[in-house]
């Protein structure tokens, strides 16, 4: 059940988008954003699905990897769909019923908000899913470094960043385990009433309290096993290069970028 | 009493995923009813995977899982019956507990039953005896406990629920020598007072060799025997070489045998290797 939870999960391979440098990676991401946001006419979102395509093509990770990460997403799509399906008055009527009202505009915007909403979650899975966590905050936190000088914990915040990562499988893992315990003892979570499941809740988060305190701990006293004192003096074992391939997906995607601030003027 | 038996029963993780693995590989067995069982495998044969279909945690790929005769997933809604029915003790059971005192964590699974409070009374009062926690640890908090206290709080969770079915994954972990040897002892009570079934998941082949009546191997997935503890520990060489170990003692003998000394038995636990010793050297001295 929780091993189906696809965000932030990362898988290892060799595509060309894997090689990327995972700084140029973060901002080609915010850059696909801004295309897929910069719009309002489906032509402009068109540019986006076709970088989407072709990104996902590139990446080489299955396309039924991404469907599972819309799936997970469908009730806010389907919320998201319902707001602006009835209450967009505007446009022709298409049917009425009492003061429930769908508009042909209303229809219009939903499917664009859908489609808008899908590529915008594909398309950043791209990210997570062919960069590995630890390389994703250390391009973070070199993107970030110009905020040291105006004390920013940058190192800090990495830092916290990648346990945090680091630490999601394993919590995932261990609330599996204690369902799984407590189901054993007859708690009912995926069953039975509200008030039940409520009760049972607690079953589940306080074993999950107590050891992520205890791996907390564990964590820190390993850490300053190993010196840990902050980013200060810090080498690194893999030093971010980046390469040719990197301006050119760059150039790529700010043609795309172009194309859809240009369609969308015209 | 419950009759456990598994039909082709495959599991696969992460099915369409890189992860994709089968733990599982079409296993038929079917679970002798009253004794104690010990369950072996190397690291990711399945075993864990296995023993989690028996009480309905993991809904099989394929095959089925039959209780009585009765597929457990034909009615969704009696699969917590299933559970009150065979009981499952998972690894490191100290990290489930939550309730306030150590009474209320046990009574927890009694409580799903839906038993009544005098019931839940003498059953945690019985289990306490048998697993060993004196009353007066009773109003405690079971953070406040021991490693080995916290355990024995655990497993006593669902003893306390007396299941027909007892299973326990490795409750020995991480325990040293008599820590270990007392939690076994404390099946034991429990075995002989309700003698309700027992499953014991173990690494240890010594504590498996004096505790289980027969033993289930598990091997990449697939059920590789499941016989009398005697005639699984005489198949030394085929358990060697799917990375098993068989107890010290019975290496011992099988050596001895192949320098000519034959005891004709098979050995596997220290107090019967002596008492053949003794009855070897006794004929010798009568002759």
């Amino acid at each position: 059940m929780l091993r189906d939870i696809t965000i932030g999960q990362y898988f290892p391979g060799e595509s060309i988008i894997h090689r990327l440098d995972p700084r140029f990676k973060i901002v080609l991401t915010i850059l696909f954003i801004v295309m897929v946001f910069t719009g309002d006419k489906f032509i402009c979102l068109s540019v986006g699905a076709v970088f989407t395509v072709l990104v996902i093509l590139l990446s080489g990770i299955k396309i039924k990897m991404f469907l599972k990460t819309l799936k997970s997403l469908l009730p806010l799509m389907l919320l998201t769909v319902l707001l602006n399906l009835f209450f967009i008055k505007s446009g022709d009527v298409l049917w009425q019923w009492k003061f429930l009202k769908i508009t042909s505009e209303g229809v219009d915007i939903s499917i664009f908000m859908i489609v808008r909403i899908s590529l915008l979650l594909m398309g950043t899975s791209v990210l997570t899913y062919t960069t590995s966590p630890i390389t994703l905050t250390d391009a973070v936190e070199r993107l970030l470094s110009p905020l040291k000088k105006l004390r920013f914990p940058v190192h800090e915040l990495a830092m916290m960043m990648s346990i945090a990562l680091r630490f999601i499988p394993t919590l995932i893992e261990e609330t599996d385990k204690i369902i799984s315990a407590q189901k054993a003892r007859g708690a009912e979570i995926d069953s039975g009433s509200f008030m039940a499941r409520a009760k049972n809740l607690i079953s589940i988060l306080v074993p999950l309290f107590v050891s992520s305190f205890r791996r907390a701990d564990e964590l820190a006293t390993a850490m300053e096993c190993r010196c840990y004192n902050g980013g200060a003096g810090r080498t690194r074992l893999r030093q971010l290069r980046s390469a040719p391939r990197d301006y050119i997906a760059l150039a790529v995607t700010l043609i795309f970028l172009a194309a859809a601030i240009v369609l969308n003027i015209m | 009493m419950a009759v456990v038996e598994t039909e082709e029963l495959t599991y696969t993780y992460s099915i369409g995923t890189p992860f994709e693995k089968t733990a599982v590989d079409h296993v038929t067995l079917s679970l002798r009813d009253g004794g104690i069982t010990g369950v072996m495998g190397h690291t990711g044969s399945g075993k864990s995977t296995l023993i989690q279909h028996f009480n309905g945690l993991i809904r099989p790929t394929s095959g089925r899982v039959l209780l009585d005769g009765k597929d457990i997933w034909e009615d969704k809604k009696n699969i917590r019956d299933v559970r009150f029915r065979v009981g499952l003790v998972f690894q490191y059971p100290e990290y489930q507990l939550f309730e306030e005192t150590v009474y209320d964590d046990i009574a927890f699974g009694p409580k799903n039953m839906g038993l009544d409070e005098s019931e839940i009374k003498r059953r945690i009062m019985d289990t306490a005896n048998d697993i060993g926690l004196p009353e007066e640890l009773m109003k405690r908090s079971p953070f406040e406990l021991s490693g080995g206290q916290k355990r024995r709080v655990a497993i006593a969770g669902v003893m306390a629920m007396e299941p027909e079915l007892l299973i326990l994954d490795e409750p020995t972990a991480g325990l040293d020598p008599a820590g270990r040897d007392m939690i076994l002892e404390h099946i034991k009570n429990y075995h002989r007072r309700t003698k309700n079934t027992i499953l014991i998941v173990s690494h240890s082949m010594e504590d498996i060799a004096g505790f289980a009546d027969s033993i289930l191997v598990m091997n990449k997935g697939r059920l590789f025997c499941y016989d009398d503890t005697v005639n699984v520990f005489a198949r030394l060489e085929e358990l060697t070489r799917i990375g098993l170990d068989v107890p010290q003692i019975t290496k011992v003998f099988d050596s001895l045998k192949h320098h000519g000394i034959d005891f004709g038995k098979q050995v596997y636990t220290v107090e019967y290797a002596k008492k053949l010793i003794l009855q070897r050297l006794a004929e010798k001295e009568g002759l």
